[in-house]
């Protein structure tokens, strides 16, 4: 049985005060587990992406607590959660957030720089996980020279350089073609995944549903229902 | 910390368009503020020119007295009195006055004649050509050597001429530490000859100078000077008095000032404009090393250091090209008094590091804002 990777208990999240108060968020729980690749899949406004950032201890919750190897992660101080996303979790911007102004190799080197490894030695790390994702030929270009889809590459080798325990993907096809999207998430299920991974993927691209071990629907800040990846088991 | 100071580096410095704007902006500044306080510093200098090359310890005067130039006569029993002050090592006389010379082509020319007394011949300058002891000889002048000196024809020993219908022979020719400020040439001669040949009151010393025996004594020498109705400055207490002259009584002062203000706005506007902008354009980046795991002190160190790194590279360019502008301007113009001090690099550094205060705490308080969750959002 694959062990936990991390818990989320009774989670709540509301915008504003008044009559403007909005709940993102009402009292969601979930388990994920190492091993899989799990969807959070809902419409724009379902609270997906406000569930992630509570997740990955960057948006403070109400109330409800977040359980990542056996710490209660909204306990930690500003520092510590700072050193729990470096260390703990890698994350895939929708829009990638590459330096433009850096090279390919230096922007997949920033978690690395930002663990205080050296500057040649997070070189040296960051083009071997340059070519895991193919991209070692491209290691000294900016990322404005690089396409949609080796820009998703680069953000990837950048979100597990520091090799994290969980990888959040945030709408990770919305820029790209059907095709190059179904690759990429391909790819990141055969090569980035492993038994001591977990991937959490924001999305409501449907064309890649088929690689989700778990699809968790959100509507309204709920959880209306878990079903199995691949078009067979849905 | 290196790898992170080396990344803020990259972001700053690979953009290449933002970066050159801000070392125009802080360069301009510098180079402004440079240009004004070492005029400045070089008028202050070069009023105090006599005091600074006559190199006496102790200069007595009328209390009246602001500048050099605008020396009052005082009456011969002073220098004895003075002369009889316990502390006194020695006191002599100081002639200082203007007078109008008739060069050999007809040209007449204003200069400031300096009196040197007669036996001790103290604070005269050091000779480039000819023999001190001439300056005994019938109508004889040392001519000073400066950036004034082609006013007189660029007179050879023995060159002639006339002084107050007196004639004026050039028996010397002399080199100081450093030029007037008001562009005339500098003569000297003897006390005596000097009272004779340049019509002056019924009193004639225009400054005593005084050695004194011991440091101790000149506290002293102040007060018994004072008590015969005049002052005792020494050389650095009448420097001071001539640059609070020129500082508060002339409007120069006021007017560097105001100039040296609006240097330090318009980087600051520039600089802290550009700046903001940079910071603006890379906040979502700056957000999403949040986002990754940067802590929040180390965004601020990144900013920081690209502040302080734009700051002092700019702040070098501004000196430089102040210090190549001032020396080629003194290329064309000898007597260009601008003079790069100590004081006016540490103000300008000052000045340099409060813009770079100013344009990074703007960016700071953009980055501590900044949310990663706005990030997520888009």
């Amino acid at each position: 049985m694959a062990s936990l990777a991390m818990k989320a208990n009774e989670l709540v999240k509301w915008f504003g005060e008044g009559d403007a108060k909005t709940h993102a968020v009402r009292e969601v729980s979930f388990e994920a587990y190492f091993g899989e690749m799990l969807y959070i899949e809902g419409p724009s406004g379902s609270g997906k992406t406000t569930l992630l950032s509570m997740i990955s201890g960057i948006l403070r919750p109400n109330s409800g607590t977040v359980t990542v190897e056996d710490k209660e992660i909204w306990s930690l101080t500003a520092d510590e959660l700072a050193a729990f996303r470096l260390h703990t979790v890698g994350f895939v911007f929708q829009d990638y957030h590459l330096f433009p102004r850096l090279t390919t190799i230096e922007n997949v080197a920033i978690p690395l720089i930002l663990k205080k490894l050296e500057w040649n030695e997070s070189m040296n790390i960051a083009m071997q996980y340059l070519e895991v994702v193919g991209l070692k030929e491209r290691a000294h270009l900016t990322p404005v020279k690089l396409s949609g889809g080796e820009q998703q590459r680069v953000a990837i080798a950048r979100a597990i350089a520091s090799r994290p325990d969980i990888l959040i993907f945030d709408e990770p096809t919305a820029s790209l073609d059907g095709d190059t999207g179904r690759r990429i998430v391909d790819f990141v299920k055969k090569n980035i995944l492993n038994e001591k991974r977990c991937i959490l993927i924001v999305t409501h691209d449907s064309r890649i549903f088929e690689y989700a071990d778990r699809i968790m629907k959100m509507e309204d800040g709920k959880i209306t229902g878990v079903t199995r990846g691949g078009p067979n088991e849905k | 910390m290196k790898g992170i100071l080396k990344l803020a580096y990259k972001l700053l410095v690979n953009d290449k368009g933002k970066f050159a704007a801000l070392l125009v902006g802080i360069t301009f500044a510098v180079f402004l503020m440079v240009m004004m306080t070492s005029m400045f510093a070089g008028i202050l200098y070069r009023s105090s020119s006599t005091v600074i090359n006559i190199g006496a310890k102790i200069w007595v005067m009328d209390p009246a007295v602001n500048t050099v130039v605008s020396s009052i006569p005082m009456p011969d029993y002073i220098l004895d009195a003075v002369r009889s002050i316990n502390g006194v090592k020695y006191a002599v006389p100081l002639y200082s006055g203007g007078a109008l010379v008739k060069l050999r082509s007809g040209v007449y020319q204003s200069v400031t004649v300096l009196g040197l007394d007669d036996t001790s011949l103290f604070g005269r300058p050091e000779l480039i050509e000819g023999n001190i002891a001439d300056i005994y000889a019938d109508n004889a002048f040392v001519v000073v050597k400066d950036s004034e000196f082609p006013k007189l024809e660029n007179p050879k020993l023995g060159a002639e001429f006339e002084i107050n219908d007196h004639r004026g022979v050039v028996v010397g020719i002399a080199k100081v530490t450093t030029g007037g400020l008001f562009g005339i040439p500098t003569l000297y001669t003897t006390y005596k000859r000097a009272i004779q040949y340049i019509p002056s009151t019924r009193y004639t010393i225009s400054y005593v100078l005084v050695e004194p025996k011991s440091a101790d004594a000149v506290q002293y020498i102040k007060q018994q000077v004072g008590s015969l109705g005049y002052v005792a400055l020494t050389a650095d207490e009448f420097k001071q008095r001539i640059s609070n002259f020129y500082k508060y009584q002339t409007g120069v002062g006021t007017n560097v000032l105001l100039m040296t203000i609006i240097s330090f706005i318009v980087g600051l506007s520039i600089s802290g404009q550009t700046f903001y902008t940079f910071i603006l354009e890379n906040l979502e980046k700056f957000g999403a090393l949040k986002a990754i795991g940067a802590k929040g002190k180390e965004l601020v160190y990144m900013i920081l250091f690209q502040a302080t790194f734009t700051a002092l590279t700019g702040y070098g360019l501004g000196i430089g090209l102040a210090s190549l502008l001032i020396a080629l301007a003194k290329l064309r113009l000898p007597s260009y008094a601008a003079k790069i001090a100590y004081a006016n690099l540490g103000f300008a550094f000052i000045m340099v590091l409060i813009i770079a205060g100013v344009s990074s705490y703007i960016g700071v308080r953009k980055v501590i804002k900044i949310e990663p969750f706005d990030i997520f959002r888009g």
